[in-house]
């Protein structure tokens, strides 16, 4: 789960890592006050959860409190990305005299956490670690030692940071280890991490990305989510546990088991279709589940064909079947179905269905290129 | 016959009076596994299914039951507390079917866990069966027979298809191991690959790789350089869009980087046959 800007640098702040003055706001009228507060200087940041807010306009200098509103109203109206801008953060305004990267994020092949600081900030990282990576430097966590000053140290020498600066730079380190930590994140980065003129830092930007598996022990976070980004059938799926990807294809699937829906959608493109969605109903998965998953699937109007792949272990396929039959109550449907139940009740589970009139499969490629020729306008 | 899981297995299951704890121990038993103790603090003394001591802590069921592997059954949150006491305790071999357990508590587990000596397979994953002697774990043990084909996979249910798939084939597996679709997990490709190949009764694997962080290239590495038994691949998540978290909390293309097309290219580089879709996977094994 991605974090805003004002959202990730409040959880900073907590931490000791100092940020610019200011406060998010959601009206013109409330960033020119924010302004008045702050003395008039501010710069004024959309709040949305896509790269390239600045080249997009969103983030804009002002001198007067007159200025940000004009300013705030004009951002305020705009769409980054396809995404409204519901927010602006006024931020006092920085006169920097350096731009340093700073980051910590979950390195999967090392399997431990990755700091890493860069003496070329403000820039996209990724560009720099493609163009020159050495300017990179990085340290692994031990996850159960923590982050140690020495480490810090080294990447202090590495950017070539001032000696003045290593006692500040060391809290702001620290600061962000544990913030990255107490709140299971899986990114925390400022970018960039500033040294004013007048020789003090400041995290002038942050992003951070919450582990969405580490939710339960952070409700105050959970309740940050932000659903602009998010698809609405997505958000429906995940009310009842069903992980739903929307795709742009015609043949709707319902699977059990992420790999297995996975290589569902695969095989449907290797016989010349295209997949609707990624769709895993879970293991075990209750007739009430089944029946949520395929209204979420029938409600994009471009599905001209469902395809079911159960492969029953955990799951029962007459559970399936029982969840299919009470869907179809429900919302009336021309769309047709193709159906394979294979292992735990499969005989049971096709017997449910056997009224319904659906098209049935034995094979995974058998299932397959029934859904294309139907999704085709074809009969299977 | 087999790797990791045998007839001498003496297994403990950890959660074993929570719903699913129960079921599989009662299906693992139906199998012929030897599931010698269970684990729920708190309601030690108790027994289930007539003849399974309950323990209020792994050290006491291993204690009085001579233990040897665990598998955990325990909801997400306290998933992490149960491994680090399996190690703890001295299990040799740790299977965690539990899944949505955070990475940071799972990158602490894998470090202790390293430290104790202690094998962890998982978690999010089926766990492992060893057709016609044992299996630990949730996968049905009726989709499989006795054979020479070891298998690997990150998969559940895909594992299932391809073992089924066998089956209908005529062909039987040494040990079918889940290892999980988590971005930090136990026991990895290589891990098992090393084993497949020092085991008598293994003579051709197959690898089922899935989409997100590298570990099929590293394992393309591993057959190139070090395998002589043939190696039948299928990566899933061919039309997987970038960005997007495939369910699995790994299945996912980050920066461009962890697609299929990359971990076909490179298993296929070190002479791996790889399969188009998991029914075509019997006929590339000989």
């Amino acid at each position: 789960m991605k974090l805003h800007e004002y959202q990730s640098k409040t959880i900073f702040s907590r931490y000791k890592i100092p940020i610019p003055r200011g406060r998010v706001a959601g009206t013109a009228s409330e960033a020119r006050q924010v302004a008045e507060e702050l003395g008039g200087r501010v710069v004024i940041k959309a709040q949305v959860l896509v790269g390239g807010r600045g080249k997009a306009g969103g983030i804009r200098l002002c001198r007067t409190p007159e200025q940000a509103e004009d300013m705030a109203t004009q951002v305020l109206a705009m769409e980054i990305k396809g995404l409204p801008v519901r927010r602006v953060l006024v931020d006092e305004a920085v006169d920097i005299a350096r731009e340093i990267y700073l980051a910590i994020v979950n390195d999967r092949g090392a399997r431990r956490p990755l700091m890493m600081a860069s003496g070329s900030g403000g820039m996209d990282i990724e560009e720099v670690a493609a163009r020159s990576p050495e300017k990179i430097i990085k340290v692994f966590i031990d996850p159960l030692l923590g982050l140690r000053d020495y480490q810090v140290r080294d990447l202090a020498v590495g950017i070539d940071l001032p000696r003045q600066s290593w006692r500040p730079f060391l809290e702001i380190c620290q600061g962000l280890w544990r913030a990255y930590q107490e709140n299971d994140a899986t990114l925390a980065e400022i970018n960039p991490l500033v040294i004013s003129e007048d020789g003090r830092m400041y995290a002038l930007d942050g992003k951070m990305m919450i582990d969405d598996n580490a939710l339960f022990r952070h409700p105050d976070l959970a309740e940050m989510r932000d659903l602009d980004i998010e698809n609405p059938a997505e958000i429906e799926a995940r009310k009842y546990g069903v992980s739903f990807i929307k795709l742009d294809g015609q043949i709707g699937c319902m699977v059990n088991g992420a790999g297995l829906a996975m290589a569902t959608m695969d095989i449907i493109k290797l016989h010349g279709g295209e997949p609707a969605n990624f769709l895993d109903i879970g293991g075990g998965a209750s007739a009430e589940k089944v029946a949520a998953a395929l209204r979420v699937i029938l409600s994009d109007p471009g599905v001209k064909v469902v395809l079911i792949n159960i492969f029953g272990g955990i799951t029962r396929c007459d559970e399936v079947a029982r969840g299919i039959l009470s869907a179809l109550k429900e919302v009336k449907t021309e769309v047709p179905m193709v159906v394979r139940l294979v292992g735990t009740n499969a005989a049971q589970g096709m017997a449910i269905l056997a009224d319904a009139k659906m098209v049935t499969a034995n094979t995974l490629v058998g299932a397959a290129v029934k859904s294309v020729a139907i999704a085709a306008g074809g009969a299977a | 016959m087999s790797i990791l899981v045998k007839k001498n297995t003496r297994l403990l299951v950890q959660g074993i009076t929570g719903n699913e704890g129960l079921f599989h121990t009662e299906q693992m038993m139906k199998y012929g596994t030897n599931v010698v103790a269970g684990v729920t603090p708190g309601k030690g003394g108790e027994w289930v299914l007539q003849k399974i001591p309950v323990f209020d802590s792994v050290r006491m069921a291993v204690e009085a039951t001579g233990a040897n592997t665990s598998v955990i059954f325990v909801p997400a949150r306290f998933a992490a507390d149960a491994i680090f006491e399996a190690a703890d305790a001295g299990i040799s071999l740790i299977v965690c079917i539990t899944e949505n357990i955070p990475v940071q508590d799972m990158m602490r587990v894998r470090e202790y866990v390293d430290q104790k000596g202690s094998r962890l397979v998982g978690p999010n994953c089926p766990g492992l069966l060893t057709p016609g002697e044992a299996k630990v774990g949730i996968i049905p043990g009726e989709i499989a027979i006795p054979g020479n084909v070891g298998i690997v996979s990150r998969s559940g249910t895909l594992t299932y298809e391809v073992l089924y798939a066998l089956k209908l084939a005529g062909m039987g597996c040494s040990t079918c191991i889940g290892i999980g679709g988590d971005p930090v997990n136990g026991t990895d490709f290589i891990d098992c690959l090393e084993l497949f190949e020092a085991d008598p009764h293994t003579d051709q694997i197959v690898l089922i790789g899935e989409i997100g962080g590298s570990d099929e290239e590293k394992a393309a590495e591993y057959i190139a350089s070090k395998m002589t038994k043939p190696v039948v691949a299928f990566i899933a998540g061919q039309t997987a869009p970038p960005g997007k978290r495939m369910g699995h909390a790994g299945a996912i293309i980050e920066s461009g980087a962890g697609t299929a097309a990359e971990k076909i290219a490179a298993l296929e580089q070190a002479g791996v046959r790889v399969a188009r879709h998991p029914e075509e996977i019997p006929d590339l094994l000989r």
